[in-house]
């Protein structure tokens, strides 16, 4: 076997970060809202590496707790999102984010 | 080795983001997501996260995403269709998120304080015993307030999913 | 003794009538008015009993009013001899002309309100009389202005009778400006506003240094006498404010309210003692004044008008009175003045409620056989107002002209000459009335009882009023230093009987005499006709400038555009422009906003980590 160097704690952040960027950036440029909506989800698994990792550098448990926490309320908000996506997808009869834009002035 | 499994799996975990966001179907972005998911529990998995590995399998991969697919399935989200609306998104986008990163990838390597280095096995916390002990007796009030907010997001789907009534 | 009794009655009948006598009958209304004023009277007696003789002021002090600095000011009252004979002209004359108003205002509309603004007026009147410091006074002085605005233009449906309240209202405060001066002066010499005070104040003060002050001051003060009291160059408010009812005409321009000012002089005669040289002003536009306004007084064919310039030019006496130092003989022929003057439009009242309105001369004639109660104490005034010997105006005007005949002659001459004036257009005006053929379309009548009564007692006191010996009463307070002269008695007797004569010989043996003189003097009856167009002057010189200035500059000019364009208008156009800016951000695309925050999570990530670096 190969013997590498192991990984420092901040290769663990940088990943973290690259994703969470990406899912800014699928924020920014899919133009259906399901994918924006999965980009969301993207972001929260970042943040979910980001607690883990500070967890694992602290050797306390409560990073694993958030992240805990931060699944739960990731999936009731899917849920309940997607049942909007629903929702607006009746009324409107389109996907596209930039048809939904009446909450302007 | 836990380097090797670092590497691949960080780098799966990366070309999947890179996937979701330049896929053009959605059905092709979700299921990069779930690569994405799946990566992420190994890497939970090296860093002593037994059980939140585990429910990132099974509450991320196996409810959330599949509810994306049920409902990508049943509103027959098909392939993108470009509109010129949000040109400053558009524009803007870019620089500020290599800005973004930028910023990030400075204060990680420069702000934080020198960390440890990662090695499967140096840390054994993260136990589903020990995530029950803190949750019942630091964590209780969240984890009671979480439970009543399942309860209501249950509930708001359920009211907002419904067929109208004639 | 409770001197705050006196004007509280007056200021309960206005409150009475004037809130709740909308839905009383006119009977409840002459009560409360009427006998408002009868309770002050038969209160201001008891009380003059009580303090009689009175050789001392008694002053009553019931609260600081004003409490700033150095400056103390109370709601006080004081009642000396002076203030007593004030007391008793302003209730006594005050409730005759209340009974009169009742008769004369019978089948007018606002009833009440008549009522209620006439005993306010009392009110105010009293305050002024009673107080004892000078900014009480003003407030009794602003007061009576305001009454006589709110009286002149009763019948506010007419647009003559609006212009002529505004006009007494606003030339009043022309001269209030030159009072609020003089008082603003005191307060600076004198660091107090209170008469006693400043009285000792004075006596110790060194003539020559304080020569200029007090003349400023007096001066000053003066300047409100002359808007208050109708001299030149103020007097243009009163034959206006002749559009009042006549009961308002008789109350408060002869015998109260215009002579506030020369009750002021007197008041403070010891500012004015030290200061000669006004007092020498007071003099000579008291006496320019007299003679002016009885030139025109010769021309008016207004019964009203003849009696309200008669009002300026007696005025006028009374000033020359004060103003040569004789100030009981001014107070003296203030207080005959009010009866006569009062009897005089009183029965010219009558008259014209006889005739059912008509007040030009002209249109009259005859009416001595169907009035004949108002054709006797009419002509019971005149004589008093001429001067004839016995009557009340003969001991009054002659205390004055005595005094001008020591102080300097030329003044005697003059005013004798005018008093010669003064009876001889009231006795035109009386034989226009009375003698001759009738001359109008009217079915004359005589007047109520509750008309003719007030006319007879004030007849009896415009007889016998001049044996009032108010200079002896006066003494203490002003020193007797005019003694009677006989040559000039007689003299200006003369003159009176001579006015009496020329005004029988022009409108009762021989009409036609008058109408060829009138055309003789071609140019000059017109222009003393037309009051010598001073209103007109006064109108072009001061008036229109005002207006034009007020419009162009600073209605178009200032409140226009700059405050509506620019400042109003302008914040809302900035405002607008920022807005629709900013609207841009509200797009309602959701990646926009996406970027926005990430732009601003940027910016704060960023902030937080200098802010960490830092510690």
């Amino acid at each position: 076997m190969l013997h590498l160097p192991p990984v420092p704690l901040s290769w663990y952040l940088i990943l973290s970060a690259i994703l969470f960027t990406l899912g800014v950036a699928g924020f920014l440029y899919r133009k259906s809202v399901i994918t924006v909506f999965m980009s969301i989800e993207l972001m929260l698994n970042a943040v979910n590496l980001s607690f883990v990792s500070f967890s694992y550098e602290l050797r306390r448990i409560d990073g694993h707790i958030y992240s805990f926490f931060v699944m739960v309320v990731a999936a009731a908000e899917a849920a309940v999102g997607l049942a909007i996506i629903l929702t607006v997808f009746r009324n409107r009869g389109t996907l596209q984010i930039d048809e939904i834009d009446s909450m302007k002035l | 080795m836990d380097t090797i499994l670092f590497i691949i799996f960080a780098v799966v975990a990366i070309v999947c983001a890179f996937n979701l966001v330049l896929q053009k179907h959605p059905i092709s972005s979700a299921l990069s997501l779930i690569g994405v998911m799946g990566s992420l529990a190994v890497l939970y998995l090296l860093l002593g996260a037994e059980f939140i590995a585990m429910a990132q399998m099974i509450v991320y991969g196996g409810a959330v995403m599949v509810l994306f697919i049920f409902v990508i399935m049943l509103l027959n989200a098909g392939t993108e269709k470009s509109s010129g609306k949000s040109w400053f998104a558009q524009i803007a986008g870019l620089p500020l998120l290599l800005a973004f990163v930028a910023l990030l990838g400075v204060l990680i390597r420069g702000v934080l304080p020198p960390m440890r280095t990662v090695r499967f096995g140096s840390w054994v916390g993260g136990t589903a015993q020990r995530i029950g002990l803190m949750l019942f007796t630091q964590y209780l009030l969240p984890f009671e307030v979480i439970s009543i907010l399942i309860l209501i997001a249950i509930l708001g789907a359920v009211v907002l999913a419904r067929k109208e009534i004639e | 003794m409770n001197f705050w009794l006196i004007p509280l009655f007056p200021l309960i009948g206005f409150l009475l009538n004037g809130l709740f006598g909308k839905r009383l009958s006119k009977s409840a209304v002459n009560v409360i008015g009427i006998g408002s004023i009868a309770v002050s009277f038969v209160y201001v007696v008891i009380v003059l009993s009580r303090l009689y003789p009175l050789d001392a002021a008694r002053s009553e002090h019931y609260f600081t009013w004003i409490q700033s600095g150095f400056l103390q000011v109370g709601f006080d009252l004081t009642v000396d001899r002076l203030t007593a004979v004030m007391l008793l002209i302003v209730t006594g004359v005050g409730l005759l002309i209340h009974i009169y108003a009742a008769g004369y205002m019978e089948h007018e509309g606002g009833y009440y309100r008549f009522f209620s603004y006439f005993n306010l007026f009392v009110f105010f009147m009293l305050l002024l009389v009673l107080a004892s410091n000078l900014l009480l006074m003003f407030v009794g002085w602003e007061g009576v202005g305001l009454c006589s605005y709110l009286l002149v233009g009763f019948y506010f449906t007419e647009d003559f009778a609006g212009k002529a309240a505004n006009k007494a209202f606003i030339v009043n405060r022309i001269g209030d400006f030159g009072f609020s001066l003089g008082i603003f002066l005191i307060v600076v010499t004198f660091k107090t506003l209170d008469f006693g005070k400043i009285a000792a104040s004075v006596a110790t003060m060194p003539v020559e240094a304080a020569a200029g002050t007090l003349t400023a001051i007096t001066l000053l003060l003066f300047v409100g006498a002359t808007g208050k009291s109708a001299q030149l160059p103020l007097y243009v408010w009163l034959p206006d404010a002749m559009a009042a009812p006549t009961p308002v005409s008789a109350l408060i321009h002869a015998a109260t309210m215009v002579t506030a000012g020369v009750y002021m002089i007197a008041r403070v005669s010891f500012l004015y003692s030290h200061a000669p040289l006004a007092m020498q002003v007071v003099a000579v536009i008291g006496l320019a004044t007299a003679v002016f306004a009885a030139t025109i007084g010769i021309t008016q064919n207004d019964i009203k008008r003849v009696f309200a310039y008669s009002t300026v030019s007696q005025l006028g006496y009374m000033f020359l009175g004060v103003g040569i130092g004789a100030y009981s003989a001014g107070i003296f022929h203030l207080m005959t003045h009010a009866f006569f003057k009062a009897l005089l439009f009183l029965g010219a009242g009558s008259v014209i409620h006889g005739l059912g309105g008509e007040q030009d001369l002209r249109h009259m004639g005859g009416l001595r056989k169907a009035m004949p109660i108002t054709f006797i104490t009419l002509g019971i005034a005149s004589l008093a107002i001429s001067g004839f010997p016995g009557f009340s105006g003969f001991y009054s005007k002659d205390a004055i002209l005595s005094a001008a005949y020591t102080h300097a002659p030329w003044m005697f001459w003059v005013g004798a000459f005018t008093a010669g004036m003064t009876a001889f257009y009231v006795f035109r005006a009386y034989f226009l009335a009375f003698f001759g053929t009738y001359r109008g379309h009217q079915h004359a009548h005589e007047s109520p009882l509750s008309m003719t009564l007030p006319l007879i007692v004030l007849a009896i006191l415009a007889a016998f009023g001049g044996f009032l010996n108010v200079p002896a009463w006066l003494s203490p307070l002003f020193p007797l230093a005019e003694h009677e002269n006989a040559t000039a008695m007689v003299i200006s007797a003369a003159f009176g009987i001579g006015g009496i004569v020329l005004a029988v010989v022009l409108y009762v043996v021989r009409p036609s005499l008058a109408e060829s003189l009138k055309t003789r003097a071609g140019s000059f009856y017109t222009l003393v006709l037309n009051k010598y167009y001073v209103d007109e002057f006064y109108s072009a010189a001061v008036v229109k400038p005002l207006e034009s200035l007020s419009r162009v500059v600073l209605w178009k000019g200032v409140d226009k555009a700059v405050i509506d364009t620019s400042l109003v208008n302008g914040s809302g156009r900035v405002v607008r422009g920022w807005g629709a800016l900013l609207r841009q951000l509200q797009s309602g695309s959701i990646r926009n906003y996406a970027t926005w925050v990430l732009a601003g999570s940027l910016l704060v990530i960023f902030v937080l980590g200098l802010v960490g670096d830092a510690r």
